[in-house]
């Protein structure tokens, strides 16, 4: 990690994104103070989690990215045992109502191993939430589950962390979209962009539109056109164009069509691109930030 | 550490490696004491425990290893090392609450040995005439044994991932510790150099409390060596290098 440097307010859910091996895990890792950074310092709730490393793992719950497991446990002896390292008052009724809101009940009674990859995770959500923690870390709580165990987990996720801090990390666009309030990209180690969900849209800026025509449109044209970055033809006669700035560009290019005299059979901005492109354009490798990189310091 | 311990403990009860062991052990020092002609009592014709704690320390030099092995190997092999590692625990908390899990597993399978000596008790002649400090020192050695032995295979958990390599180095270092100190006297040494090497070896201790000479000395020898492979354990979970 290099020169990483970041504040979350209570109750502000947090997506962290980057590529594989950018480093999210292993900010997680220290976090959770499992990893002790080489330089620098972080805190929990005014814990630092090296020289209070115990106060501030009181602090969170924390689900790993492959979400391990003692499989030859059963879920609520697990739970109970989870519950025991954090010495809680009554944890027999905390078990039981982490079971309740996990929607864990009728599995309650099973072992781990035996239960599927989306109950696996709601356990793990249930071990990481048992002492009701006031921050949650959540390596990519939704990999590796099918579409309907994915809504599922992440409902659960926004549900039982309403009044929490949480830093979940994913690759998913739709889910940081879905569940986050700000977004920070990691990029070899280094914070590329921290900013709320909203700025972050705009900031992608660049409308793309994809257009189709009946007949093979005027490329050389249709690029003249003020307003348009570039244009990248599909085939014959459909083409994906990048506007320069924010402007909506469909009426210009409807008028462009029919004074063409071409039909316009399609013309879509394709949902749910915005936020990638952010991310594909903030975590090139770009060429001119080798220097930077060459004296960046790993931390794991 | 409670919590530890109490995980580890249900741990080896519902996967009946308690009972196992227990069975195990009572049943090999059982047949050695009573049943092959060779060694038993029967046999043999004197009120004395000697072979229960001649064949208690081999027995235990597999049981331990192969109950200590998952300790650490398997929490680093399946990643709930992670988890664990993130609980409001310290590492010495979670290390000693494995070591008291094993010791107490080690009692476990021990204890019911006593129904040997009971045994003994009764076949005296006459009644009752038996060496009962040499027993009880010997109890409390075997004990100590198990202690160190535990560390060993605690430390030998936490040095690899490898619950089959924890297991074989674990016996190894026992086996080392116990008995190839003494073997060391044939070398062509100087006799304190062997003298002090003897008493490196568990052996030599051992065997001295099985006299039912509870030497101040052999406490602090059996404690020493607990701890220094206590030390080692936590250093090698500290370098979280899995």
């Amino acid at each position: 990690m290099d020169g990483l440097n970041f504040q979350i307010p209570g109750g502000q859910v947090v997506g962290l994104l980057g590529p594989n091996g950018a480093g999210k895990s292993t900010t997680m890792k220290m976090l959770t103070s499992y990893l002790a950074p080489s330089s620098g310092k972080a805190r929990i709730c005014g814990h630092d989690v090296v020289e209070n490393a115990l106060e501030s793992r009181r602090m969170l719950g924390y689900l790993p990215e492959s979400n391990p497991l003692y499989t030859d446990m059963y879920v609520r002896e697990y739970l109970l045992s989870v519950a025991a390292y954090y010495r809680l008052d009554q944890a027999r009724n905390r078990v039981e109502r982490m079971i309740e809101q996990t929607g864990l009940g009728p599995e309650a009674h099973k072992r781990i191993g035996q239960l599927s990859k989306g109950y696996r995770q709601r356990v793990g959500l249930a071990q990481a939430l048992v002492h009701d923690p006031k921050v949650l870390i959540l390596d990519e709580p939704t990999s590796g589950l099918d579409p309907n165990q994915l809504v599922g987990i992440r409902e659960l996720i926004v549900g039982l962390a309403s009044d929490k801090t949480v830093l979940l990390s994913t690759h998913i666009m739709q889910e940081v979209e879905a569940m986050c309030q700000r977004v920070m990209i990691i990029h070899q180690g280094r914070l590329v962009a921290d900013d709320t969900m909203a700025a972050l849209k705009a900031h992608a800026g660049r409308v793309r539109l994809e257009l189709e025509w009946d007949q093979e449109p005027n490329w050389a044209a249709l690029k003249q056109i003020p307003g348009i970055a570039s244009v990248d033809p599909r085939d014959s006669r459909a083409a994906v164009v990048e506007a320069a700035d924010e402007k909506d560009l469909r009426s210009v290019l409807f008028d462009w069509s029919v004074q063409e005299g071409l039909r316009v059979l399609r013309m879509e901005v394709p949902a749910g691109r915005n936020l990638e492109a952010v991310f594909r354009e903030l975590t090139r490798t770009i060429p001119g930030g080798q220097a930077a990189s060459s004296h960046q310091s790993k931390a794991s | 550490m409670w919590a530890v311990l109490r995980r580890e403990w249900n741990g080896f009860l519902n996967s009946l490696v308690a009972y196992i062991a227990m069975v195990v052990f009572l049943l090999i020092t059982g047949l050695f004491i009573w049943v092959f002609p060779d060694y038993s009592i029967l046999e043999f014709g004197y009120a004395q425990l000697d072979q229960l704690f001649v064949i208690g320390p081999w027995v235990l030099m597999f049981l331990v290893p192969a109950v200590t092995m998952r300790f650490f190997s398997e929490e680093k092999r399946s990643g709930t090392a992670e988890l664990l590692f993130t609980r409001p625990l310290s590492d010495w908390s979670i290390v000693t609450g494995k070591f008291l899990a094993g010791w107490a597993l080690v009692a476990f399978s021990v204890l019911p040995t006593l129904c040997y000596v009971f045994a003994l008790y009764m076949l005296a002649e006459p009644t009752g005439n038996i060496d009962s400090g040499g027993i009880a020192g010997s109890y409390l050695g075997l004990m100590l044994l198990g202690g160190v032995f535990v560390g060993i295979g605690t430390w030998a958990s936490a040095v690899t991932d490898h619950p089959v390599v924890s297991f074989v180095l674990g016996v190894f270092v026992c086996f080392f510790m116990y008995a190839a100190f003494d073997s060391l006297r044939f070398l062509p040494l100087s006799n304190t150099t062997l003298l002090v090497l003897e008493q490196l070896g568990i052996g030599a201790h051992f065997e001295s409390m099985s006299k039912g000479v509870i030497d101040f000395r052999d406490l602090v020898y059996f404690v020493t060596v607990t701890l220094f492979f206590f030390f080692w354990t936590r250093t090698n979970l500290q370098s979280r290098t899995w």
